[in-house]
């Protein structure tokens, strides 16, 4: 036990775990992907790769990548280019310092919890423009420039509709809002559920997935800022990104459906089943979002936009006011 | 307090390495030739100095400076770059004639915060900071003791906010103005 109460072990080993699970749901979260797309199109996805259901073709997807070559164009700025991939993803990966496992399990419980995340998630649009320029390609610059105007639009939502839930539960760390729902006895998502849509489609926007996905629109762009990128920096954009859906949807679950609490479960219980339960809420709302991709066309770029500031900000502001004086009335 | 034992703690080392780094690139803002990687280099000077508020314990100030600095201006300054030039490649010959007078301006600055910063804290010894102010104290001295500041910073922000959407849109030609 003395070794764990080391500082510098601690450190070494949440640093450790934190590699090994942002690789492990990118991987998880990409399968489920691929299966479920081909499911929802009647058709049968991976099949050979690891004998069964084709469980390892992700593996193989990623050891493929490793052996690639990594290709920087000759008109590319090369340290920006180097330099944008790794920003996205540990900007990704510093989310999941807060994210509540169960009541103990956790990197760190900040007092400031949901604005860290936002502070933090907010880092990866650089990270995206860095790529988009440095690309020396127009695709590029121009998937880059419709990233950073959609995530500077769906920014403000996204923090505005977590406002409401952190009003309500008193607290900003991601801990106490999960207490507060459960000396509440009921998820947020009820009280807050105005709150809830407006986070779950600023998510999509800042995931940038269809219906939002106009920087990397495959027939206008290419691939958007990620197309000059091949190789392991290819693959840093794709851990990063569905590592960050399972970050963002760990969020939405923790603010909105309770986190790792569960009705009549115990704090003894909840140690242990804790991570069970966040983690079947994040798929059920990964889930979602891969349901939304096959339902829903692309919007158009001006469209995007006169729905965040048109809709999703006065909306998210009137929901603001609304739990302000319901606070203070009751 | 001695060098010495000023040296002993660990955390001013931190303190060096982020301070160095914080002045590297600060000057880099400056010298670097090409605007983008200005800008991007700044965004390293903000981080370290984020990185500097957290030494101090000031959570809350150094995520705001992410959040807004880094997440929202610096955002804005390179679209803004990208969209108006972005010149891919090296040597755009970023440069200014008047770089004696901008010396002697910002070492005049330097001075002056400096002394002004020192004469207002230069004794005051920092021991075991803990966890810093949790932000309910900040949140309630802000809509308490300061509301009236906090209020008018509100009231002029909003008035910015009009001015500029005034600026920027564009009126309707007289011929727009009839097809209405």
């Amino acid at each position: 036990m003395t070794l764990l109460e080391n500082f510098w072990v601690l450190v070494a080993l949440k640093a450790l775990v934190i590699a090994a699970v942002v690789p492990l749901t990118a991987l998880v979260l990409g399968y489920a992907e691929l299966k479920i797309s081909a499911h929802m199109q009647s058709r049968i996805g991976p099949y050979f790769a690891g004998g069964r259901w084709g469980w390892a073709q992700l593996i193989a997807d990623g050891l493929k990548f490793f052996q690639k070559e990594d290709i920087i164009p000759d008109r590319a700025d090369k340290a920006v280019f180097k330099m944008a991939p790794a920003l996205v993803l540990m900007s990704t990966v510093a989310l999941f310092v807060v994210i509540p496992f169960s009541p103990s399990l956790r990197v760190r419980d900040l007092d400031l919890g949901i604005f860290y995340v936002l502070a933090i998630s907010s880092v990866s649009t650089i990270g995206v423009l860095m790529a988009g320029w440095s690309s020396g390609n127009k695709y590029s610059l121009m998937g880059g420039l419709r990233a950073a105007g959609q995530l500077i639009a769906y920014e403000l939502p996204l923090v505005l509709a977590v406002v409401g839930a952190v009003i309500q539960a008193g607290t900003m760390s991601l801990n106490g809002i999960v207490e507060a729902q459960a000396a509440w006895g009921i998820p947020f998502v009820i009280p807050q559920f105005l709150g809830f849509v407006i986070f779950l489609i600023a998510v999509l926007a800042e995931l940038t997935r269809i219906p939002f996905d106009m920087p990397i629109a495959e027939s206008e762009l290419v691939m958007g800022y990620v197309t000059e990128y091949s190789g392991f920096r290819f693959l840093f954009f794709f851990l990063a990104e569905y590592a960050n859906m399972f970050a963002m949807s760990a969020i939405a679950a923790t603010v909105f459906l309770g986190g790792y609490w569960a009705p009549g479960l115990s704090d003894a219980q909840l140690q242990y089943l804790g991570p069970i339960i966040l983690v079947a809420k994040v798929f059920l709302l990964v889930f979602l979002f891969i349901w939304f991709r096959w339902t829903f066309p692309r919007l158009r770029e001006d469209q995007l936009q006169s729905f965040a500031w048109k809709w999703l900000v006065p909306l998210s502001v009137l929901n603001i006011i609304a739990t302000g004086i319901f606070k203070v009335v009751f | 307090m001695t060098f010495e034992a000023w040296i002993a703690e660990p955390v001013n080392w931190v303190f060096i390495v982020v301070a160095l780094a914080v002045v590297g690139t600060a000057v880099r803002v400056v010298t670097s030739q090409n605007v983008v990687h200005a800008v991007l280099f700044l965004v390293a000077t903000l981080a370290g100095t984020a990185a500097l508020f957290l030494i101090l314990s000031a959570q809350f100030v150094a995520w705001v400076l992410v959040l807004v600095y880094i997440g929202a201006v610096i955002v804005l300054f390179l679209f803004g770059i990208m969209i108006t030039r972005a010149p891919t490649g090296r040597g755009s010959g970023l440069d200014n004639d008047r770089k004696g007078v901008a010396l002697v301006v910002s070492a005049a600055l330097f001075v002056v915060l400096s002394w002004a910063s020192l004469s207002a804290f230069g004794t005051t010894e920092l021991t075991d900071l803990g966890e810093g102010t949790p932000t309910e104290v900040l949140g309630e001295a802000l809509l308490g003791r300061f509301v009236i500041p906090f209020e008018i910073v509100g009231f002029v922000l909003l008035a910015a906010l009009i001015g500029g959407i005034t600026i920027a849109r564009r009126d309707a030609t007289p011929a727009e103005e009839e097809a209405r």
